[in-house]
């Protein structure tokens, strides 16, 4: 089996047991205050850390390359607040565009 | 309540889950060319969209076996990503009632979309009804666009580099981030989580430094006391999947 597989079967039970808990077991009981409010943070530091390595990384190796200004572009389209369409076209035509003049 | 109010109460949830059933196309189509990147197959990247269902956790795992991390670091940095469905089952519980096989399906579709469109209705038949809609709307669109960038993008190559498209993984892991950080906590837990990952990176095997970043939870509390961390985890966007 390939890691892909086993990955993708242990993501489907694990996260079928936490979407189901609520419904199925702890009804409408809220969740102790702490809990709550690390389950409100997690998201923000994992998805940052996933920004800065999917940015920066190469296996072991921190690169400044072209997807860094592709980053910046796209911080610039959030910013700006336009849709993700835009967001995803305007940061790979700055990494495109960046690779072409360097 | 008569049927009047009723049709019109169902064609506002309408509208509400098809603005973000929408939103959610283009993420899928940049999941299925990650997917093929990181040399997923098509079977693979749909099993992901159908099975797990869960965008940002679907990122991750991805993004994790594309660097060449662990089997455990991708399932674990995965599963994290949706230890929220766990907050929003608690939210929509008395919303999904019905016998326990009935609210075991349900439960596939608790995502931020399902719960932002049901939670913002009044009463239960209508939270119940809210949710269904953009769950199984976003649930079809998902798998859709998944096969289509899929089967776009593999093989595609030197072509991602060239296009600038390696770019549009960081751009959509920024997307994702971005409705959050509009709260104090979340953007030092979000900043403390990125520099964690980064220092990690020449010292640690791919996808440990993404799991050192919940270290940066811990940072959110050297702010104010009185300080909330956020008043909605889910964002009504719909950008947050």
């Amino acid at each position: 089996m390939s890691d892909a597989t086993i990955v993708l079967i242990v993501m489907t039970v694990g996260t079928f047991a936490l979407k189901s808990a609520g419904p199925l077991v702890l009804g409408d009981r809220p969740l102790p205050v702490r809990v709550q409010r690390a389950v409100d943070l997690l998201p923000a530091a994992l998805l940052a850390a996933l920004t800065i390595v999917s940015t920066m990384g190469d296996g072991r190796e921190i690169v400044i390359d072209a997807r860094l200004v592709g980053l910046v572009v796209a911080g610039i389209a959030l910013w700006r607040r336009l849709p993700f369409v835009v967001v995803i076209v305007v940061a790979s035509a700055a990494t495109a565009l960046t690779r072409l003049i360097s | 309540m008569n049927d009047l109010d009723d049709a019109v109460r169902r064609r506002a949830i309408h509208r509400q889950a098809a603005s973000i059933i929408a939103a959610v196309a283009p993420f899928g189509i940049v999941f299925g060319a990650a997917a093929a990147t990181a040399g997923l197959s098509l079977l693979q990247a749909i099993g992901f969209s159908a099975l797990v269902f869960g965008g940002s956790s679907q990122f991750a795992a991805v993004e994790i076996l594309g660097d060449g991390g662990s089997v455990a670091s991708a399932a674990v940095a995965g599963l994290l990503l949706n230890v929220r469905s766990l907050a929003f089952g608690v939210v929509m519980a008395p919303a999904l009632f019905g016998a326990w096989w009935q609210r075991a399906a349900m439960s596939q579709l608790m995502i931020d979309e399902s719960t932002a469109v049901g939670a913002a209705q009044s009463e239960r038949r209508r939270r119940r009804y809210g949710y269904l809609v953009a769950g199984i709307g976003v649930f079809v669109v998902w798998n859709l666009t998944t096969i289509l960038g899929h089967v776009a993008f593999a093989g595609a190559g030197d072509l991602i580099t060239d296009l600038g498209l390696d770019a549009a993984g960081p751009a959509a892991f920024l997307a994702l981030l971005w409705p959050r950080l509009s709260s104090a906590p979340q953007r030092r837990t979000a900043i403390v989580g990125a520099l964690i990952a980064l220092a990690l990176i020449p010292f640690a095997p791919p996808g440990v430094p993404i799991l050192a970043s919940m270290l940066g939870v811990v940072a959110a509390r050297f702010g104010k006391l009185d300080e909330q961390p956020s008043d909605a985890p889910i964002d009504e966007s719909g950008i947050v999947l």
